[in-house]
């Protein structure tokens, strides 16, 4: 009649009405069902109207089974029984005949009673209460996830968690191997985490005993390594504790026979091994870890233990670091070094041994940061090609350097500039905002000034920049050229070169990272964006081919920069996630690059560096090396 | 014409005070109306008051009323009314020709009164306990017939079916062309006009020529009539209508119209014109078209205003004096003073305390104009306990945190997990130690959310061997072993819609699907009375702020008083269109506010049972209340999302608050009213600024005609939306320090 009514309501047609009328034996007329029909429909709707006023006033969205039959009973109806599960009820179509049904399967009794595996009871309701809004701003936790409420300790959580620091902190070497691993690849911990965050910012109060800073920082290790976890502001806790070891003057120092400074140099390797995976999660954390390693630089009072830590930390946190940080200090501490190392009264062993460590490592440092300068200075001479090539030289020394770290830290660098300028007190060094990179040359005789020939000494060791190095002061433009020809000949002589750092290989367990694994990747990259074919022929054997036709769209869209879909079948996760890494760091390495040049062309770079945590922040388990399944879900 | 009957006897007895006979009279028909059908019963009561006993239809009804008098055996009754109402013997006779003789006589009758009576002597409680009494003993008789055709019989008088398109396109167009000012408020004729023709035509058989009038203009109604529409849709046979009660709400209630004198001439005088006889006819036996000199109104007010099942209240409606004072707090004796000032001793400044206590003293001392006698409705005596809790209240509102915008309170989130069984109501006592929540499941469990643990009070025969003198023995009944967090109490067969906690903690009650009402000690976490009356899911219940007394409402759409010591209700506030879906105490006790599935809220007078305001502006069932903590406004919030301000004194809207995505499912004033926490299924609590929203001035002239200019500033009262974690807010509270307490059941779904 109404077609209207009848797309509004459910019907039922008088043919039902008869079959049902059969069923219970009566004969009805066509007439008799019509009529039927129409009132059954009726009352259908006066039915499921009353019990949406159950469905409101028990406070839901859902009507169920339960509302309609209560709603049935008022009216004196007797209610359907059977349907009161909360699953959805599928409607299943018979073969012959358009009839469906609902799926009705027989339930053996005699199994369920002997079922072993009997379902555990549901949990008590309880009531939780949490601060959700303190002076009605802020937020404690994150929105729309799961209430931590929910989530609360279970039993098994918390065994869980008395077994692993138990095990860790423990007496048995093993036993807290087999910890630290399950820590690293076990997915269902995140509801630990705070706790965990809480046991490591214990290293404060066992600052005497230097096995258990190990520990706990092998704890920091396995933890950050765990690709199922999501650190978030606990990022910033693990950093304080991480720095507390680097550059505390530990109570476990005074004792001269204690090795602290392993202690600290492992502390700096994790440092940045934190920064560079996670160190998008909290904002300006660069600029903070930078502030205060050259806070405790600058303070002459601090024990040299610190600042050696500050040194090491600053190596760490790569060669851009160091230039910008340590160099500039350098004069200024360089003269309270020298007054403790020519002093050879007895008395003052310690201290000078002490003082020779320092000075060891900002030797390790200062070389390495020549050297990469001079790569990195070599481009302008050759054009965008050489900086590429000068780049990549860089990364291949710093990854030599630091086996257990990722990516260098350049690109941050540069794009937080603009934050830390205003970070900067304006204190010792050159403040951030008229720093200007120091030429090379100069910068080699100044720092020739202070370590005279031990500096050239060092440089030697490395067969292939040796003669270039030395020279560069009288014929930089030629010197130049020929560092680029010797970084992209030699690189292998400079992986070669780990007795150079051995201060700072001592990353105890060189399993850790994936990124010690593949070097070929990025090298790789490097000749994927570099768009001089022999080159990278010659350079990269192992790289794809089909990286190059990626390589011009990257500056534009920086989410192409993932490898083409031949680069590797996707089974092959791993590989993707640890080449995906480190193309995205090639691609800011690329960006900061171009950081000396004109403005002109490092704007639209300069603009995606920016962009770049956002992105990370977005995409966030990219970031894991590890959790490469979780790199394929990044929108491409 | 039972239920219409039965409304004017019982309007008579409200306007007169009768004598007891009366009484019974009134008891006896609504009582038994309600058994049958308590739809009926409301709705026809509803109307009863509404109408006036005037103009020549009212004597048909005064007959009728008679004869069922008459064929009930109420002699007295039928004398006194006989008398009152000035019919002649004649008259009625000729209409008596069936006096059929009914099983109960009166004997019987006056027995269940004196019962009665006796019963409720010591409430000092009028006639509506009375009626209740009376109720059950109620001859069966009129049960048995169906009221329902009969009050649908006014639609028999019928025009020709193929013309109520032409009569209503007729009108339409009519209105369509006045001027713009009048076009608005004669707008307002098309919904219950439509309904009504509509209505007519299935009544009368017409089932195809209903569905195209139902299509043809269905589009025109305003958007908030849909739910309504969406009923009547369904309906297209005469038999439907049976039982039907929004129905039988549009039959006998009448729907108020307010509309100015000039666009009312114009519509008569167009009405005439035309002989729209038809027209007339519905707009006189169904329409109450309330008529004011002066401006027509805008759009926007006529808006803001209507939406309700039954229309606009009508103006004197709402003129009744209302003390909405709060009343004065009771002073404190010497003795408890000087606790007070040792416990100050112990803080270490003893003198800072002493002025502000005789400022707050004089405070209290000073008498509100518009409070209501102390003694207006007998409040419960003081213990000795209540005056150390008022203590220890005042004590923790000293340091009570001043909220305002731009200090906004922190807001602390009560998840129930694991609420399988689906959690229904939450409450929170006064002084924020004990949680309580309602489920779906029949249960009520209650939570001690302090470090005290709940016990309950030993057997008897222990509590024999205690040492009844020691000083601690509030302390030595307790039994440690039962100490747990969380108790369960098992006693109702539905789900449990309403709880509340009473201002001691000793008592809470629940209200649930099963049709009672539990009352439940929380010193021995047992069933202590069941209150049977509502016989229908009860949606709501509540306790005076000051205990003692409880409200409670529900699917009957009559909200019922109760004292916890007696097993009937006190009071039967009888009005409501639809379900009462929310229940409210003011502050002071002597009211009660209701708020309702025909989209109005009620306040009603405990004192003598009277509607005293009816606020209608919703579009949607209302379901949370809450009135401002000086007793002066009151704040509904409806399905629609929307929160309403309401004027208790002046009886208008002053503020709507938009921004809620889903049905407000509860609401709360700071301590200090500064603000307003509104809590929805949308899983956000909003924060609005109650005092700039108040701060609404009420000139006289709107006042007289209630005549309203809403300015729309939703956004600037909003002071803050926050979310919670997929988790529908259903209940607030505010602690005696100013923080915001939020409840709700996680749903994983």
């Amino acid at each position: 009649m109404a077609e209207r009514e009848e797309r509004r309501f459910a019907e039922v047609s008088r043919d039902s009405v008869k079959l049902m009328a059969e069923s219970a034996g009566v004969e009805v007329g066509d007439e008799v069902a019509a009529l039927l029909a129409e009132d059954v429909c009726y009352r259908l709707r006066e039915a499921a109207q009353n019990s949406s006023q159950f469905m409101r006033h028990a406070k839901r969205r859902k009507l169920t089974v339960e509302d309609f039959n209560r709603a049935l009973r008022w009216s004196n109806v007797e209610a359907v029984c059977g349907y009161g599960a909360q699953d959805a009820l599928p409607f299943r179509p018979a073969k012959e005949g358009e009839l469906f049904f609902v799926e009705d399967r027989d339930v053996n009794l005699v199994n369920l009673a002997l079922a072993t595996n009997i379902p555990n009871g549901c949990a008590e309701t309880m009531v939780r209460v949490h601060v959700s809004y303190l002076d009605g701003k802020g937020n404690l936790e994150p929105q729309g996830t799961v209430p931590s409420a929910v989530q609360s300790l279970s039993e098994d959580l918390l065994k869980y968690y008395q077994q692993i620091t138990r095990a860790i902190l423990g007496e048995d070497p093993h036993l807290m191997k087999v910890a630290l691993l399950d820590l690293q690849t076990n997915s269902k911990i995140a509801a630990l985490l705070p706790y965990f965050v809480y046991v490591i910012s214990g290293v404060k109060s066992v600052s005497h005993d230097l096995e258990q800073l190990n520990r706990l920082l092998h704890m920091v290790k396995s933890l950050v390594q765990n690709p199922y976890l999501y650190l978030g502001s606990y990022v910033r806790s693990l950093v304080s504790s991480v720095m507390y070891c680097i550059l505390e003057p530990l109570a476990a120092s005074i004792n001269p026979l204690n090795d602290h400074w392993t202690l600290r140099d492992y502390a700096a390797l994790l440092l940045s091994h934190i920064f560079w995976t996670h160190g998008d999660l909290v904002s300006g954390l660069y600029h903070q870890i930078l502030l205060s390693l050259q806070k405790v630089l600058s303070d002459p009072v601090r024990p040299l233990c610190s600042h050696y830590g500050a040194v090491v930390g600053l190596h760490a946190l790569g060669w851009k670091a160091v230039e910008r940080v340590l160099y500039p200090h350098l004069p200024a501490y360089w003269a309270n070094l020298q007054a403790v190392l020519d002093d050879y009264s007895v008395s003052n062993a310690q201290v000078k041994a002490d003082g020779h460590k320092v000075y060891g490592a900002i030797l390790v440092a200062v070389e390495r940061l020549l050297k990469m300068k001079a790569l990195s200075l070599s481009k302008p001479a050759e054009g965008g090609v050489g900086g590429q090539q000068g780049t990549a030289g860089g990364v291949l020394g710093f990854r030599e350097s630091s086996p257990g770290l990722s990516p260098p830290p350049e690109p941050l660098s540069e794009a937080g500039l603009g934050i830390a300028s205003h970070l900067q007190a304006g204190g010792a060094g050159c403040p951030w905002e008229d720093w200007t990179p120091v030429p090379l040359p100069a910068m080699y005789c100044e720092l020739y000034s202070f370590f005279g020939d031990s500096l050239a000494v060092r440089f030697s060791t490395g067969p292939e920049l040796e003669g270039c190095l030395p020279a560069l002061p009288c014929q930089p433009a030629d010197a130049r050229k020929e560092t680029v020809a010797n970084a992209a000949a030699g690189l292998d002589n400079s992986r070669k070169m780990p007795q150079l750092t051995a201060n700072l290989n001592i990353s105890p367990r060189p399993d850790g990272s994936p990124h010690t694994e593949p070097p070929p990747p990025s090298l790789a990259k490097v000749a994927g964006s570099n768009p001089d074919p022999p080159r990278l022929q010659r350079r990269s054997s192992s790289s794809r081919p089909g990286q190059r036709s990626a390589g011009p769209s990257r500056d534009v869209f920086p989410k192409a920069r993932f490898p083409p879909p031949q680069a590797g079948p996707p089974s092959f996760s791993f590989l993707i996630g640890g080449r995906q890494m480190g193309r995205r760091c090639q691609g800011r390495r690329f960006q900061t690059s171009f950081g000396p040049q004109p403005p002109l062309a490092s704007l639209p770079p300069r603009a995606y560096a920016h962009k770049l945590p956002v992105i990370g922040r977005v995409s966030k388990p990219v970031r894991r090396w590890t959790c490469s399944h979780y790199s394929l879900h990044l929108p491409l | 014409m039972a239920a219409v009957q039965d409304g004017q006897v019982e309007s008579d007895a409200e306007k007169e005070t009768k004598p007891d006979a009366s009484n019974d009279v009134a008891g006896n028909s609504s009582g038994g109306a309600r058994s049958m059908s308590p739809n009926a019963a409301s709705s026809a009561s509803g109307a009863a008051k509404a109408a006036a006993p005037t103009g020549p239809g009212e004597q048909q009804t005064l007959l009728a009323v008679l004869q069922f008098l008459k064929r009930s055996k109420l002699l007295e009754s039928v004398d006194i009314l006989r008398r009152e109402a000035g019919l002649s013997d004649e008259l009625d006779e000729s209409q008596t020709n069936d006096g059929a003789a009914a099983g109960s006589g009166a004997g019987s009758q006056g027995e269940g009164s004196v019962d009665a009576a006796s019963l409720l002597r010591r409430v000092s409680v009028g006639g509506a306990a009375a009626t209740n009494i009376a109720a059950t003993t109620t001859s069966k008789g009129a049960e048995d017939q169906p009221d329902v055709s009969i009050v649908l019989s006014a639609y028999s008088q019928q025009g020709d079916p193929a013309l109520y398109q032409v009569y209503y396109s007729g009108l339409k167009n009519f209105i369509e062309s006045v001027l713009d000012c009048h076009r608005a408020e004669l707008s307002q004729l098309f919904y219950p006009l439509f309904v009504h023709m509509y209505l007519e035509l299935v009544y009368n058989n017409h089932e195809h020529e209903a569905k195209v009038f139902f299509e043809k203009f269905s589009g025109d109604q305003e958007c908030y009539y849909r739910d309504d529409l969406r009923v009547l849709s369904g309906l297209t046979k005469k038999e439907h209508m049976k039982g039907n009660e929004t129905l039988l709400d549009f039959r006998t209630s009448k729907f108020v119209l307010r509309i100015s004198r000039d666009s009312y001439q114009l519509l008569k005088r167009h009405l005439q014109e035309r002989q729209n006889n038809q027209i007339w006819l519905i707009i006189q036996e169904h329409l109450y078209i309330d008529i004011f000199d002066g401006m027509p109104r805008s759009k926007s007010q006529i808006d803001s205003m209507s939406g309700s099942l039954a229309g606009e209240a009508r103006r004197e409606a709402n003129k009744a004096k209302v003390y909405y004072g709060l009343l004065k707090e009771p002073e404190i004796e010497v003795p408890l003073d000087d606790e007070d000032d040792e416990a100050e001793n112990e803080e270490g400044k003893p003198k800072k305390k002493k002025p502000k206590k005789d400022n707050l003293g004089s405070k209290n001392k000073k008498q509100d104009p518009n409070a209501p006698q102390q003694n207006r409705i007998p409040l419960p005596e003081l213990k000795d306990s209540d005056k150390l809790d008022k203590i220890m209240s005042m004590k923790e509102a000293t340091k009570k945190i001043r909220l305002g915008p731009d200090t906004l309170p922190s807001i602390c989130f009560y998840t129930f997990l694991n609420a399988y069984q689906g959690l229904t109501s939450v409450d929170v006592t006064d002084d924020s130690s004990l949680i309580a929540g309602g489920f779906a499941d029949s249960t009520v469990r209650v939570w001690s959310v302090t470090p005290k643990k709940l016990r309950k009070v030993k057997s008897a025969a222990d509590l024999n061997l205690i040492d009844k003198e020691a000083d601690d023995v509030l302390e030595r009944i307790m039994d440690e072993k039962t100490a747990s967090e969380s108790k369960i109490l098992y006693g109702h067969s539905g789900p449990v819609y309403g709880i509340s906690f009473s201002p001691d903690r000793n008592y809470l009650l629940s209200s649930s699907e099963d049709g009672t009402v539990r009352l439940w000690s929380l010193q021995t976490f047992t069933c202590l009375v069941g209150y049977k009356g509502h016989n229908y899911p009860v949606w709501d219940t509540q306790f005076s702020p000051y205990g003692y007394y409880f409200v409670s409402g529900g699917h009957d759409r009559i909200a019922r008083l109760w004292a916890t010591d007696h097993y009937q209700p006190l009071r039967m506030f009888a009005g409501h269109l639809a379900d009462i879906t929310c229940t409210h105490f003011h502050p002071n006790s002597n009211y009660v506010a209701t708020g309702s599935a025909d989209r109005t809220v009620r306040l009603w007078d405990v004192l003598n049972g009277n509607c005293v305001r009816i606020f209608s502006g919703h579009k949607g069932p209302i379901h949370s209340l809450a009135f401002s903590p000086n007793g002066k406004y009151v704040a509904s919030g409806a399905t629609d999302g929307r929160v309403l301000l309401w004027d208790i004194g002046h009886g208008l809207m002053i503020g709507e608050l938009k921004g809620h995505t889903d049905t407000v499912y509860a609401l709360k004033f700071s301590r200090d009213g500064e603000i307003l926490a509104s809590g929805s299924m949308d899983g956000t609590v909003r924060l609005w600024d109650a005092l700039k929203a108040f701060d609404v001035e009420t000139d006289d002239f709107t006042a007289a005609t209630g005549h309203i200019h809403l300015p729309d500033n939703s956004q600037e009262l909003l002071l803050g939306t926050y979310m919670t974690k997929s988790t529908p807010v259903i209940h607030l509270h505010f602690t005696r320090r100013n923080l915001l307490l939020a409840a709700g059941g996680y749903n994983s779904q």
